[in-house]
């Protein structure tokens, strides 16, 4: 009897931990997750999973978003977008255009024009495809081709930047 | 007068389907054996086809759910009644069963239904919409795109179409896109997707929600989610088409198949009867000396 007393007692605690550690779970739902979807009209990376944080470079400068952002629109330019999964692993990405979205349910949307893994990116066709860009922009005839080129160019100096501030 | 009429209308000359000499059915035979070869042929070229868009398909159906979510969450409001913009996707292409014409049938239904005040117009994507729908609605076309169907719709083709369509000029209230959804190899589904005007979205129920949106980014938002819905509905679009035409040349194949079989046992019994009837002439002319 006297030994079944702790034992009944340790019980008790057991329970009382579960139901602690039940109600922080509760808490967390309630907390809201960050529930990403992230694709390009090619390739898909995240459906519907939930992750820490995401930084987005958008045209208003770059955005961090965590869990219960408050609703959100933006348009994405040329720059590197990072992930930060729940393990706690950074995967980084370079996009070129496109939108994000974030809804009242806390749910992330991005959609890109173009998206690729940073590792991916080849540092010597980056440099080339700049500079043709950039001659691009002094042969241009018309002031249209010159905008067109001079977007080129845009793009070719973020990547070249994103290839610099990966790590 | 109605007597004289038909009379004109009736052939003069039926030929006799009994008394098809051996050279017709072997003609015959030839060329539904060439129309066997053909459909084979296009059924190998559809095949290979629709592994990739089913392929391609995969990306896009997350891609095109995601684009509509934020409609959803908005609560953008779409009227049933007001100037009506009706998108239809379809291709240059025909041979594939009903995937056209099923798009082309609801949208004369929506048209039909329409009270007579309300304007509607009409976006075809593909010669094939334009070709049944132009003598009867010739009027509510308002542009047409065609050389669809040749390649699989890229995001630069949607990006296109969407740009012509928000630079129409046309203000309308409501708009709907008709596609076909790729269910299985042999089944599709037509579907309506909406499509929401600039002044819809700012006037939505939950816009208010979102933080710091000005005029300049809901333009260029919009754009971007109004091209990456015109893509995921050409990838549903692509994928059934050439599902369809998969199915429809494999029936054609073996329809031909059939007839071959048929025109072949014909082939050989009409050759056995001229042979008979040979051997009967000479018998016979050898018994009368």
């Amino acid at each position: 009897m006297a030994m079944l007393r702790p034992v009944s007692r340790l019980n008790s605690v057991v329970s009382k931990a579960a139901r602690l550690s039940s109600a922080s779970l509760q808490q967390r739902r309630e907390k809201g997750d960050l529930i990403l979807t992230f694709a390009s009209p090619g390739d898909v990376y995240y459906v519907q999973q939930s992750v820490k944080q995401v930084d987005v470079p958008t045209l208003a400068g770059s955005v961090g978003i965590l869990p219960d952002h408050v609703p959100w629109i933006g348009c994405l330019k040329p720059g590197l977008l990072s992930v930060f999964e729940e393990s706690g692993t950074k995967v980084q990405y370079f996009v070129s255009s496109g939108t994000a979205t974030v809804n009242p349910d806390s749910s992330l949307q991005i959609l890109a024009e173009e998206a690729v893994p940073v590792d991916r990116l080849d540092t010597s066709a980056v440099t080339s495809g700049l500079a043709k860009a950039q001659q691009m922009v002094t042969s241009a005839p018309t002031d249209k081709e010159k905008a067109e080129a001079q977007i080129e160019v845009e793009c070719y100096e973020a990547l070249q930047k994103a290839l610099l501030d990966k790590h | 007068m109605l007597k004289q009429a038909v009379q004109v209308c009736s052939p003069v000359w039926v030929p006799n389907r009994n008394m098809a000499t051996l050279k017709d059915i072997s003609i015959r035979l030839k060329s539904v054996s060439n129309i066997q070869k053909i459909t084979k042929s296009m059924k190998m070229v559809s095949a290979a086809k629709y592994a990739r868009a089913e392929r391609d398909l995969k990306p896009a159906r997350p891609y095109g759910k995601a684009a509509q979510a934020f409609y959803d969450a908005a609560e953008v409001e779409t009227s049933d009644k007001g100037s009506h913009l009706i998108v239809a996707v379809t291709s240059d292409r025909g041979l594939c069963g009903a995937v056209h014409s099923s798009i082309v049938r609801a949208i004369r239904a929506t048209l039909n239904e329409t009270p007579a005040g309300e304007e509607t117009k009409l976006i075809l994507i593909g010669d094939k919409a334009r070709g049944m729908l132009h003598r009867q609605h010739g009027s509510k076309i308002l542009m047409t795109f065609s050389d669809v169907g040749k390649k699989p719709p890229t995001f630069n083709d949607a990006s296109e179409v969407a740009n012509q369509i928000m630079n129409c000029g046309f203000d309308f209230e409501r708009g709907s896109v008709y596609y076909n959804v790729y269910k299985s190899v042999v089944s599709y589904q037509t579907t309506t997707l909406p499509i929401h005007s600039m002044s819809a979205v700012t006037k939505a129920k939950n816009m208010g929600m979102y933080d710091s949106v000005d005029d300049e980014l809901l333009r260029s938002y919009s754009e971007f989610q109004f091209a990456s819905l015109i893509y995921y509905a050409m990838k549903e679009a692509a994928t059934s088409e050439q599902s369809s035409r998969m199915t429809a040349m494999d029936g054609a194949s073996k329809n031909a198949g059939e007839m071959i079989d048929k025109l072949t046992l014909t082939y050989n019994r009409t050759r056995q009867a001229v042979i008979t009837r040979e051997l009967i002439e000479i018998i016979s002319g050898a018994a009368a000396v």
